[in-house]
């Protein structure tokens, strides 16, 4: 089985529908002979050719509008935008057509699109180009929000996300694009969107992420004395949320930590606490701790490690929520 | 309305489209107007009385449009409308019963009462709505079209086919919609913008809201798009001009701009005081109305200059009947039963219901402790 980056494993999992599916086709900025900012999509487009894989003006309204378009005419598009803060000028397209098609027409026409945007910090970019902004676009019904942090996961859930007759946003941790490789099977192979994946299994404490932040929680828990036993929970797509696997850990262990890159105020970490504090309040041992970004913009890259819910961060947090 | 009245045997005659057109054919469309301006009369009624909610946009004095540029495309070329959506819709041949019931918010509407008055939508007649946000709907033109032409041209099915997006002037100030012409310019994709330019934006005239307000071909013809203008209040006029420029489009699948001049008799929306015009203003495009223009050349026999198609007995009985279907609907959506709240306030969001989204469902109200 060939080992493969995150970048690499998205590649063949669009190269491999494109050969299943001949309605599948991208469209985006430089996603051509460039291969998309990211080098994502490199090497498709002499594959597919200039119908398939589309070359785009620098507009995301119209790139999003467009692929919404074509999604109602029967095709399904794979819109690529190339940092998170571009979603702004396809915010509307998104939320006000994409979203609500489906119950608009009551059904009758869906928007089976798969938007592909890298997402969040510490790769040394300014803000606009390390947001997290996930919490924004789940809180829209309607739209199906993903973030695979493994090549694996990401493999089987992009071909999950492609064949959703829903629009689903497919976030792409950049940070991890080119920094972690693992095995990634040839064939065909989907991941269900809305099933969360137990990283480690423990007894102590439940730590929930996803996107980036899995690889800092793995390292915080590589420092935590050995007989502290921590669940990790990788949640792989943010809606539909996977509250069962949640509930039951938070059930097991009685305490939680939340841990997202994306501010804290009115983040996802605001509604899982939530959700545990409905589920689980008579289990609980200690308040659920939120380890995220601050409430401010994300800072330009000096500052950009202060920021993240680094490895010391996030293992001080599981910390406090032991000693409560 | 000199063009509508013209002789047929004037020597530019034999040129004009609506020339080969019967005289059932014409009848058919003086119909379709007619049910149009009587439907939203009864629409007006309807939701002064609050049996329509939300906001209603009526389509009465364009009616020429609607019905003139829809017959002279094929009925399976999609069609995108902005929110004054109710006349397209008639015409494109969705039944006045579902329409109307669709405005009541029941569930025989076109969308089950889930859409409304702007989101007018009939998959079966190729028409995808129906969109609220000014200007926004013109990419989803571009992407229809782009999904018609890759069929035809990529996949190798169906034909080649001419899309029409429709917009208001008020739209054309819209950054979307500038992103859709040079996206449509530059890929060479079949979808024809019609700009009904009414001469408001809302409550602001046109020379007002828009820069260069009397060239707006101007904007088409930067992007490098064939415009071409129109008086679209002459529905006969409306064909001639329209039916080979959409050919055309469709033929050389290329994209086409249209600035289309009329104008709406009724307020923006419903609640609009309209203190922007005068009264005499209205009265003065009224005197020259599509349907009495086009009712007045059907009448008047061909020797005379009309086409002389109907007869005043014809054209009093189909009055009388379109009141009768436009009576029919508003029973019909009275009638109708609304929607239950148990099987449509949860569903129609994604493809299965989510636990989460039900107040009934397992997560919202937390599960009991086992150990109490």
């Amino acid at each position: 089985m060939p080992q493969l980056t995150l970048v690499q494993a998205i590649n063949t999992a669009l190269a491999q529908e494109m050969e299943r599916d001949d309605r599948v086709l991208i469209l985006g900025e430089d996603v051509g002979p460039n291969g998309g900012v990211f080098r994502v999509t490199e090497g498709l487009q002499d594959k597919f050719g200039k119908d398939r894989v589309v070359d785009t003006p620098l507009d995301e309204s119209g790139i999003m509008g467009s692929a919404i378009g074509l999604a109602i005419g029967g095709m399904r598009p794979i819109p690529e935008i190339q940092f998170e803060g571009f979603l702004g000028p396809a915010y509307d397209q998104l939320v006000n057509h994409a979203a609500r098609m489906r119950t608009r027409t009551r059904s009758a026409i869906t928007v089976p699109m798969t938007v592909r945007v890298p997402v969040g910090g510490g790769i040394h970019a300014p803000e606009l180009h390390s947001d997290s902004p996930e919490a924004i676009y789940t809180h829209s019904p309607g739209l199906k929000v993903v973030m695979p942090c493994t090549p694996y996961d990401a493999k089987g859930l992009l071909l999950s996300a492609i064949r959703d007759p829903d629009p689903v946003i497919f976030f792409e941790p950049k940070r991890v694009y080119r920094s972690y490789r693992e095995e990634v099977p040839d064939e065909d192979y989907t991941i269900p969107i809305g099933e969360a994946k137990v990283v480690s299994e423990g007894d102590d404490i439940t730590v929930v992420t996803w996107g980036a932040p899995v690889f800092q929680c793995l390292g915080a828990l590589d420092n935590l004395p050995e007989d502290v036993s921590v669940e990790l929970i990788d949640l792989r797509s943010i809606y539909p949320l996977d509250v069962d696997t949640i509930v039951e850990s938070v059930k097991k262990t009685g305490r939680c930590v939340v841990v997202h890159e994306a501010p804290k105020t009115a983040g996802m970490g605001a509604e899982i606490s939530a959700l545990i504090q409905e589920n689980c309040f008579l289990y609980l041992e200690a308040p659920v701790q939120r380890c995220a970004g601050f409430d401010t913009i994300m800072p330009y890259y000096k500052l950009e490690l202060e920021y993240l819910p680094e490895t010391p961060r996030i293992q001080n947090a599981i910390e406090e929520c032991l000693a409560y | 309305m000199t063009q509508a009245s013209a002789s047929t045997s004037s020597p530019r005659a034999a040129d004009r489209p609506s020339d080969g057109l019967s005289g059932e054919t014409l009848c058919k469309w003086l119909y379709d107007m007619q049910l149009i301006r009587e439907f939203e009369t009864r629409t007006m009624q309807a939701y002064q009385q609050a049996k329509i909610g939300g906001f209603c946009h009526i389509y009465s004095g364009q009616e020429a449009c609607a019905v003139g540029t829809i017959k002279s495309v094929e009925d399976d070329d999609p069609i995108v409308l902005a929110y004054r959506d109710h006349g397209h819709a008639l015409a494109r041949g969705l039944s006045p019963r579902a329409c109307m019931a669709e405005m009541y918010g029941k569930l025989a509407g076109c969308a089950k009462g889930k859409g409304g008055s702007m989101h007018m939508f009939d998959k079966p007649h190729w028409l995808f709505g129906g969109h609220g946000i000014v200007g926004a709907q013109t990419p989803l033109g571009a992407g229809l079209a782009f999904a018609a032409r890759y069929e035809w041209e990529v996949l190798g099915k169906g034909k080649k086919k001419v899309s029409l997006c429709y917009l208001g002037d008020g739209a054309i100030d819209q950054g979307a919609f500038h992103e859709a012409l040079n996206l449509v310019s530059l890929f060479s994709i079949p979808v024809i913008y019609i700009i009904e330019n009414n001469g408001y934006s809302m409550g602001t005239a046109i020379e007002r809201h828009t820069a260069n307000h009397d060239d707006l071909i101007s904007r088409g013809k930067s992007y490098g798009i064939k415009s071409i203008e129109i008086d679209g209040f002459d529905v006969l006029n409306v064909y001639d001009q329209f039916k080979p420029f959409a050919d055309e489009c469709r033929d050389l699948q290329r994209p086409g701009f249209v600035d289309l001049k009329t104008y709406r008799y009724m307020g923006h929306s419903m609640s609009d005081p309209q203190k922007y015009r005068t009264k005499d203003e209205v009265e003065t495009w009224k005197e020259k109305d599509s349907i009495a223009a086009l009712a007045s050349c059907l009448l008047t026999p061909e020797s005379e200059g009309g086409r002389g198609c109907l007869s005043e007995d014809d054209w009093k009985s189909m009055r009388k009947e379109i009141a009768e279907i436009v009576r029919d609907a508003v029973q019909f959506a009275e009638d109708a039963p609304a929607p239950e709240v148990g099987a449509e306030l949860y569903s129609d969001v994604y493809i299965n219901p989510m636990p989460q989204l039900s107040p009934m469902g397992e997560y919202t109200h937390g599960e009991k402790n086992p150990l109490l």
